[in-house]
């Protein structure tokens, strides 16, 4: 394969990457031997670390945690995109009393960080909104509400600008055809921007969601009862509980971090099936958002990180 | 495409290994590690005779009461990660009255035990959600306005949780010089240590929990918060942990119920006090914060008005 | 009349910020502190990283690939809390850095943030590289320049101009993300937030806005700054 930095090897390069794949090998597993042994020699990966992990109860909690988490990330997901699809539209009007307050309200809440609006919420919109929580069956309701509203205003509005970016790729001669044949702005938005923008978008909102069932985790700091917070409890009383020599830290570690990586990695399939679906579809004018162009924290970042103010 | 594959084969199938290590692991224990949990049996009254139209007769012929403690707290109120029981003292007091009022506490269906924490206590309780709040309730001047309080069925105060090994290290506030003491973020009790012991270094973590796992890792020499919680923590790890047992505060756990409800708290005062002297009190306490080695107090004075 | 009471309530928000300015002003600097160590770590285990993943070889490549998958999929909540608690478990407590005035876990939470940080400073630097049209280091090596030089005067200078605004979103999400480090004993900008809503929750609006600026004029700096450097590289094309 020839990439920017080197050419095609050639017999003698061939031979130097087979010494040095060799030799990184053997480093690589050094390291990692290296720390499996740091962790094993304190006895936390022994067969009785495990144990808790046998136990069909705790598994019965740890899915019940689990789908506290996914309440709380599929929840706030779904009312940001309503709030990112108000807000775009805002973000896209004509009229400079709605593009103002918009862009204000979505580089605010881009630029503060999250568990700050999570703190706040505890203290503002938490408890008169707890009945969502109530409701839904978490636990405690207000952390619920704290949580899933903080995260909503967030993803809202880096999904409102991941909207604008997808109503603004598509390409001008759409909008221009519809406005010639007739049609007011409404009636482009609707007709003919946002199908087409929607299947664009679609790979970036699913990354959006692996963002946000990472975010969701910020719930154990508030005492949201979610699968962290559950894996603290497994270590913090499994030592008593299954009567084992010390506390299951890297056992339960190494099963919590599992479970976020296995289902991210099943979200980041279908984004990336959805991607190459979309660009292999005819009907499409402009090729999809990926998810590095959007979702992905390096645009959910700051201020002038996204677009420039409106005129 | 392939790279992420092979990582997820990876994980899964370490996940997999776990799990397998983990069946060849563990032995036939289970049921002794389940049954270990603590949980005392206390008198359940056949036949109670109630005023009719008391509280006390309503909740009787309802055959269900529900009483709100914590999940999280060990050896007070703690949801058992096994099993899923609720156990720890909070819990021992509530069976114990529940009992008085004639309902089989081990029948989930009459005695049920929901989470509250300590934002929604007084909500739960105006708005009925729940009849009493047992849940390392602290008796103040201004949550008498709210709600009202039987008890105090324990007394305690902001101590020190430290390891063994520095027993004779530590043994008064004064000693805290120089040492890590932790709490939580933004709590009272790491605001005292920070105002009246000004040469100790505060450590700030999220939740009491990781404080233990730091004291148990030597990153920290010191928990501070209320007794209560710190005989929990050490009851789950005797035999490296303790509690100092020198309080400098003090805080009162009541048993919260609706203000209106006055028969209720005074007939709870008279079951505490009955408590107090047949030893039930006491084994309440034995079988959950006494496991951190720490003697049973003196009862507390009820506070009754 | 509501008026009156709001202006009212904004000058006292604005004299008791006045009064908080101490506090205010150091945990900004702790923001600031632990954003530059993290950062600065992050962009060297980035890079190396980047390396690897553009590597000839193939088990540098999948290594790279591993640690970015590693840490885009999992919580920085919980790459902080398994730092904070694995490494003193097997031993690693910083003693030396007590020593010297330098909190432990204000290390580990530079370590957690960087390393977490340093996944998506590689993804930036690779996607920067691969940016460049593979022409123009054929062009050159076709002339005759040597690896070195095909770096130095035409890939790199070509690459760092489209890595540099992804690269400053990342740190602007870096600074955000330091938030997190208040629940592991590092005196930042949020911890002012707790603390103050603790000891005075009638200012609680003040102190939420005061804070969120902070946040704010951070972000903006950071981003002034690659605007800069971005004109300064431009070029017409």
């Amino acid at each position: 394969m020839t990439s920017v930095l080197y050419d095609n090897p050639g017999p003698a390069a061939r031979r130097r990457v087979r010494f040095w794949t060799a030799v990184s090998v053997l480093a690589l597993a050094a390291v990692v031997a290296f720390v499996i042994w740091q962790v094993a020699r304190k006895g936390q990966l022994s067969a009785a670390m495990w144990s808790p992990f046998a136990d069909p109860g705790l598994w019965r909690q740890l899915f019940d945690s689990l789908f506290a988490t996914i309440k709380a990330a599929l929840l706030s997901i779904v009312l940001a995109l309503v709030l990112g699809a108000v807000l775009a539209t805002g973000r896209l009007s004509d009229r400079a009393w709605l593009r103002w307050p918009a862009f204000v309200v979505i580089e605010f809440f881009r630029a503060v960080p999250l568990l700050l609006l999570i703190l706040f919420g505890l203290f503002t919109w938490g408890p008169p909104l707890s009945f969502i929580g109530t409701a839904i069956g978490a636990t405690p309701p207000d952390a619920f509400a704290a949580l899933v509203v903080g995260l909503t205003l967030y993803n809202g509005s880096v999904l409102a600008e991941v909207f604008r970016a997808g109503i603004n790729a598509v390409p001008r001669g759409q909008s221009e055809a519809a406005y010639a044949l007739g049609m007011r702005k409404t009636a482009v938005m609707r007709m003919i921007l946002a199908p087409q923008a929607i299947r664009m978008m679609l790979p970036a909102i699913v990354a959006q969601c692996v963002v946000a069932l990472k975010d969701s985790a910020l719930g154990f700091i508030v005492g949201y009862q979610e699968l962290l917070s559950f894996g603290k409890r497994i270590y913090q009383g499994g030592a008593d509980i299954w009567e084992l020599p010390q506390p299951p830290v890297v056992t339960t570690l190494i099963v919590v971090v599992a479970i976020y990586i296995v289902i991210n990695l099943l979200l980041s399939w279908l984004a990336a099936w959805l991607e190459r679906r979309m660009s292999r579809s005819r009907k499409l004018a402009a090729a999809p958002l990926t998810a590095m162009q959007t979702g992905e924290e390096p645009v959910a970042a700051g201020p002038l990180g996204g677009g420039e103010p409106p005129k | 495409m392939k790279l992420k594959r092979l990582l997820a084969v990876a994980v899964i199938g370490s996940l997999a290994l776990g799990t397998v290590a983990a069946c060849g692991g563990s032995k036939l224990d289970d049921k002794t590690k389940k049954d270990k949990a603590a949980s005392g049996s206390y008198t359940i009254v056949k036949d109670p005779k109630f005023a009719a139209g008391s509280t006390m007769d309503k909740i009787h012929k309802a055959k269900h009461i529900k009483i709100g403690v914590k999940f999280d707290q060990p050896g007070i109120g703690y949801k058992n990660p096994t099993s899923g029981k609720v156990e720890g003292y909070d819990i021992e007091i509530g069976k114990m009255i529940a009992g008085q009022l004639g309902l089989d506490y081990n029948d989930n269906k009459q005695v049920e035990f929901v989470e509250t924490v300590s934002k929604n206590r007084e909500t739960f309780l105006e708005n009925g959600t729940v009849d009493l709040v047992i849940a390392s309730y602290s008796i103040t001047d201004e949550r008498k306005q709210l709600v009202g309080f039987a008890g105090p069925y324990y007394e305690t105060g902001q101590d020190m949780l430290i390891r063994k090994a520095d027993k004779d290290k530590i043994k008064t506030p004064d000693d805290l010089a120089g040492k890590k003491v932790c709490s939580v973020t933004g709590s009272t009790p790491l605001a005292n240590i920070e105002k009246n012991y000004p040469k100790a270094k505060p450590v700030a973590l999220a939740q009491y929990s990781d404080c233990v796992t730091q004291l148990q890792n030597s990153t920290v020499d010191v928990l501070t918060t209320d007794g209560a919680i710190l005989l929990g923590y050490a009851a789950q790890d005797p035999d490296h942990l303790m509690v100092v047992g020198k309080p400098f505060s003090t805080e009162k756990y009541g048993i919260g119920m609706n203000k209106d409800r006055t028969d209720l708290r005074k007939w709870i005062d008279d079951r505490l006090d009955a408590s107090f002297s047949d030893g039930s009190w006491k084994k309440a306490y034995d079988l959950t914060l006494g496991k951190s080695g720490s003697e049973a107090p003196n009862p507390p004075t009820l506070d009754r008005y | 009349m509501v008026l009156a009471e709001t202006a009212g309530a904004a000058t006292g928000g604005l004299e008791f910020l006045w009064q908080q300015r101490g506090p205010f002003f150091s945990g900004l600097l702790g923001t600031v502190e632990l954003s530059v160590v993290a950062g600065i770590l992050a962009t060297i285990i980035g890079l190396i990283v980047a390396a690897m993943r553009v590597s000839p070889i193939p088990a540098l490549r999948v290594a790279g690939t591993a640690w970015s998958g590693f840490f885009r999929n999992t919580p920085l909540t919980l790459v902080f809390l398994a730092t904070s608690v694995v490494l003193p478990l097997v031993g690693i407590r910083f003693a030396w850095a007590d020593a010297i005035g330098v909190d432990t876990f204000f290390i580990f939470a530079v370590i957690a943030l960087s390393t977490y940080t340093s996944c998506f400073v590689a993804d930036a630097i690779r996607s920067g590289f691969n940016a460049v049209p593979v022409g123009q280091a054929e062009a050159a090596r076709a002339v005759g320049m040597t690896f070195g030089q095909t770096l130095r005067l035409v890939v790199l200078p070509q690459a760092l101009r489209s890595v540099l605004p992804p690269l400053a979103s990342m740190y602007i999400a870096m600074i955000k993300n330091s938030a997190i480090a208040e629940f592991f004993n590092v005196g930042e900008l949020t911890r002012f937030f707790d603390d103050q809503v603790r000891d005075h929750p009638e200012h609680l609006y003040a102190e939420f806005i005061a804070v969120a600026v902070g946040y704010i004029v951070l972000t903006l700096l950071v981003s002034g700054a690659f605007n800069l450097a971005e004109r300064r590289l431009a070029v017409s094309r």
